[in-house]
């Protein structure tokens, strides 16, 4: 099989299962919690029922309200496309890719956090504001991660070791099996920012029933219909694409791609996993201490970043 | 070269019409006339200059030389690389805020504004920034530079019967001569060393022992016109009291000079690839530290207008770090960084002023639709005014850095350079450069904290005031000349790779670079350039899916219900616009961590005892630069001037005294010499 065909299958892989991760993290919550909890296809369900719907818009709403929910699925889509899924290096991989894939997850919450504001509910301006203020502060934090990353035995091959194919294709995994353990603060870092990027506890509570404490959920208090399943479809790749990231560390090179993909998949399904597993056991964060959190979280990558520079 | 010359002696002409003209006793007609023909000449005067620029290979150097009845120096101009990129804004901007200025000014009152002066020192604020750029003798660059920092300080008066406009504008000539004095010194020791005014003949000295002090007093003097920390006080003040097409060509045009001027003295000072390793982190450093400190305070504004000029504060020191990482990576060997470095500041420059004057002229269209800029007075104007809206909204994704727009590409070519820094020699430069694109990456999240705030309090919600509620809506025929800026910030951002081989070879010819060629191992600017075009047709795919996701949302939507509600307020159905969100409780988190850098100052009166009545909270983010460290240090020069009155009492015989006594001293020391 061509690497462009195993990486399209990946592709499509992934967008096709991208809606199980919330199902797995509810239903282990509920397993912790004692409960049966919701069907695991519970998202795709929720999705199909949305675009079978019609709207409510606010009367404040312009146009931007709906632009929103499209950008922020299509940005999440084309940063998904950029990385290495399964390990198989992404078509579109080029020098520097990280800050593009950055840049359009990025360019998709500004979409949201503008859809917020446009509302005109000063719940959806604290959901704005809060999500800018910790996007913001988790922006250099990934950008240490990826960059400790990509100093990993640069000199193999100068042509992609700047690009995220380069830093998450298998390399890192063989790596650190060979002894270099400062890479191992990376995936923990990573999992800290998927929890910040999804806004899952402990940064932000998607099951809260009060809008003062919420972030992400109260920004899209007005969405419904159909706007309302391109966001929730949008989450799902974007937490797809942020337990990517890990697995991209953790999973070696294989020889043959789909044990490689089969090795990355689990890896993935497991974070989902273990953020059920987190939010089973903590409590959500007071919101003043979450920059505390993405501190801790930038002060490894950076301790990461020096340690792989000095070697 | 030509044609160049022709655009400048245009201005002039048209300067010398207009300073007759506003010399006639105010009338409709006399105002008229004035607002068409400024307008018209520099518009005639910047496509002159524009085809000036493109005609003939970029690379070549040409001169003009006049002498000229002053003892010193010549009139000569030239036209090279370095010198054709910076005049891209000068005459690109220059002619569209003409075109927006004459409009917005139609309806102007004769008795009110003189509007032949006005346009008389636009035009010299032109052609004083063109001259500036083209200059090849350090007097003719001296006077240019003096014109193009007067010119200003009438532009910002425009408003003068409003006290606070005057105040800022006395604050705007004071810094400006202050870079000047600084900037005359630099030149009188260039000429005291390498012994002529030409340009040529500086360049070509030897280094000597006065290089170290030479390169700080240009840093600090081209610095102050740019805006670096802490000489960016007067930014601040001076945008937002000018009129918008004004502040558009300041900011998108006249701090590029100080950039120009900081390029241009490694001619005179030792080429980046011989210059000192702290010279780059001299720059490096005072970048970061500007483009931090300018995003946070742009954070704490509560008036759209400061809000841009703390911004372009952020943007030059985005620039900075380019020219820092360009002198690190020249001085250590590796001209690939240093190309990337400054390619991608040049790149960042030309796409500031596209974006920075599309959102400056947007803002002065707010001022004149609703009255005020202050944003806990606005919001709800994007349905009211869709289209200085929808600009605003293109001017903001390209400002805080979103693909598929311009910023992006720019600050890309510029991170591609921190990014190579891993392979610099020694550890600190590693990290140096390194943690640079971190705090890089800090700012852009910074920058996209800003600019939602920016637009979306402004333009979404609901309208806090009367004067947001209904705006005086101004049409396509006022807002055409805004469409150039627009359609600049979105073929930069496709037609990036195309941008990108313009620049880098001047970036190669400007910092005196090894040729692309000779490189040993370094990957080509094709490759880079085919790198932008990845990112335009992904940026491309984004924009094409966005439009395939609305309409399958319009298709799914056809003969279902969409309904019209209050917002969700938690059942609560009598919300008012006062009960939004304001930019204060936008930034409010932010300020909680970096409160003491945005400079917040939090007066609040709670009410007393038991049943508490009257309660206010007011937020204000004065500049704390200004008020600790200018203020005090001015109010001290001012009593030492005081103590001196002591030799000054209005008493004519007393003079003669003074005149006596300096002539018989003189006499003596001359006996004596």
């Amino acid at each position: 099989m061509s690497p462009l065909t195993a990486y399209l299958v990946q592709f499509v892989l992934a967008l096709l299962l991208a809606p199980l991760l919330p199902g797995i993290i509810n239903r282990v919550k509920a397993k912790f919690a004692g409960r049966h909890g919701k069907p695991l296809l519970q998202l795709y369900f929720d999705i199909f029922k949305l675009l079978r719907k019609g709207e409510v818009v606010s009367r404040s709403a312009s146009f931007v309200l709906s632009l929103g929910p499209a950008v922020s699925l299509a940005t999440a889509l084309c940063a998904l496309a950029l990385l290495p899924l399964g390990g198989v290096t992404s078509p579109l991989a080029f020098q520097g890719d990280f800050l593009l894939a950055a840049y359009l997850l990025g360019l998709g919450r500004f979409a949201v956090i503008l859809a917020a504001l446009d509302t005109g509910s000063s719940f959806e301006g604290m959901g704005a504001s809060r999500e800018a203020t910790f996007s913001a502060l988790a922006e250099p934090v990934l950008f240490s991660c990826l960059l400790a990353l990509a100093c990993v035995g640069g000199a193999l091959d100068l042509e992609t070791h700047l690009s995220l194919s380069g830093m998450l294709g298998g390399r890192p995994g063989t790596e650190w099996l060979l002894g270099r353990s400062e890479l191992l603060f990376v995936p923990v870092v990573l999992f800290v920012l998927l929890l910040v990027e999804n806004c899952r506890i402990p940064v932000d509570d998607p099951n809260t029933h009060l809008e003062l404490t919420m972030i992400h959920e109260v920004m899209i208090l007005d969405h419904s219909g159909p706007n309302l399943a391109y966001i929730l479809y949008g989450s799902a790749l974007k937490l797809w694409f942020f337990a990517a990231l890990p697995a991209g560390i953790l999973v070696p090179d294989f020889p043959a791609w789909w044990a490689q993909a089969l090795c990355w998949l689990a890896t993935i399904l497991l974070m989902a996993v273990l953020v059920g597993v987190v939010e089973s056991v903590m409590a959500r964060l007071r919101m003043y201490s979450v920059p505390r959190l993405l501190g801790g979280a930038g002060v490894l990558a950076a301790l990461a970043l020096i340690l792989t520079q000095i070697r | 070269m030509s044609l160049f010359v022709l655009a400048i002696v245009l201005l002039g002409v048209a300067a010398v019409a207009l300073l007759a003209l506003a010399g006639l006793p105010p009338s409709i007609r006399v105002a008229r006339l004035a607002n068409v023909l400024g307008p018209g000449c520099v518009v005639a005067a910047c496509g002159l200059g524009l085809a000036g620029v493109f005609s003939g290979p970029w690379e070549l150097i040409l001169q003009f030389s006049l002498s000229w009845g002053l003892p010193l120096g010549e009139f000569s101009l030239g036209l090279d690389p370095l010198t054709r990129l910076f005049l891209l804004p000068v005459f690109g901007l220059g002619a569209v805020c003409a075109l927006s200025g004459g409009l917005s000014l139609r309806k102007t009152r004769p008795e009110e504004h003189n509007l032949a002066a006005h346009w008389f020192f636009y035009v010299l604020l032109v052609a004083g920034m063109a001259v500036v750029l083209a200059a090849r003798d350090a007097v003719l660059f001296l006077i240019a530079w003096e014109v193009m920092s007067l010119a200003p300080f009438f532009l910002i008066d425009f408003d003068d019967s409003d006290r606070k406009v005057r105040d800022a504008a006395w604050i705007y000539l004071v810094a400006a001569h202050l870079g000047a004095v600084l900037l005359i010194a630099y030149f009188a020791l260039l000429w005291q060393v390498g012994g002529s005014t030409d340009f040529a003949v500086l360049a070509a000295q030897e280094h000597s022992s006065y290089t170290s002090a030479l390169f700080l007093l240009g840093l600090l003097g081209f610095g102050a016109k740019s805006g670096i920390a802490p000489m960016h006080v007067w930014m601040p003040e001076a945008y937002p009291a000018a009129p918008g097409h004004v502040a558009g060509l300041q900011s998108g045009a006249m701090i590029n000079a100080g950039l120009y001027g900081i390029l241009r003295g490694f001619d005179f000072l030792g080429q980046p690839v011989d210059a000192p390793l702290w010279w780059g982190w001299c720059i490096l450093v005072l970048g970061l530290a500007t483009a931090l400190m300018g995003i946070l305070k742009a954070l704490a504004q509560s008036n759209l207008k400061r809000l841009l000029a703390y911004s372009s504060v952020e943007n030059v020191g985005i620039m900075l770090v380019g020219i820092g990482a360009g002198v690190l990576g020249a001085a250590s060997g590796h001209p690939w960084i240093a190309t990337l470095g400054f390619a991608g500041m040049l790149f960042h420059m030309l796409n500031h002023s596209a974006f920075k004057g599309l959102l400056f002229l947007c803002a002065g269209e707010v001022q004149q639709a609703t009255g005020t800029v202050a944003m806990n007075r606005l919001g709800g104007l994007q349905k009211r005014l869709p289209l200085v809206g929808g600009l605003f909204l293109l001017g903001a994704a390209s400002i805080a850095c979103l693909p598929p727009f311009n910023g992006f590409a720019g600050e890309f070519v510029l991170a591609l350079s921190l990014l190579d820094g891993a392979s610099l020699p020694t550890v600190e430069l590693q990290l140096g450069l390194l943690l640079s694109l971190v705090i890089l990456g800090l700012v852009s999240g910074l920058a996209l904290a800003a600019y939602t705030k920016a637009y979306g309090i402004t333009f979404l919600g609901d309208a806090r005031s009367e004067a947001a509620q209904h705006p005086h809506a101004a049409g396509w025929r006022t807002l055409w000349p805004l469409l150039f800026p627009a359609a600049a910030c979105v073929c930069g951002g496709l037609l990036a790779g195309r941008c990108f081989e313009l620049v880098a070879p001047t970036a190669q010819i400007a910092a005196h670079l090894p040729p692309l060629a000779e490189l040993s191992g370094a990957r080509a600017v094709d490759e880079v350039g085919h790198i932008l075009d990845i990112i335009a047709a992904v940026g491309g795919a984004v924009v094409l899916l966005t439009a395939l996701l609305l309409f399958v949302r319009c298709r799914l939507l056809r003969r279902r219900p969409v309904e019209c509600r209050e917002t969700w307020g938690c059942g609560y159905q009598f919300g008012t616009p006062r009960i939004q969100y304001t930019e204060a409780s936008y930034s409010e988190p932010l300020g909680r961590l970096f409160g003491s850098v945005m400079g917040l100052k939090i007066t609040e009166k709670g009410g007393e005892g038991l049943f508490p009545g009257k309660a206010s909270l007011t937020i204000a983010a004065p500049d704390r630069v200004r008020t600790s460290l200018f203020t005090p240090l001015f109010e001290a020069i001012e009593r030492l001037c005081n103590a001196l009155k002591i030799v000054q009492h209005g008493k004519i015989y007393l003079y003669i005294l003074y005149i006596l006594v300096t002539l018989v001293a003189l006499l003596i020391w001359g006996m004596h010499a």
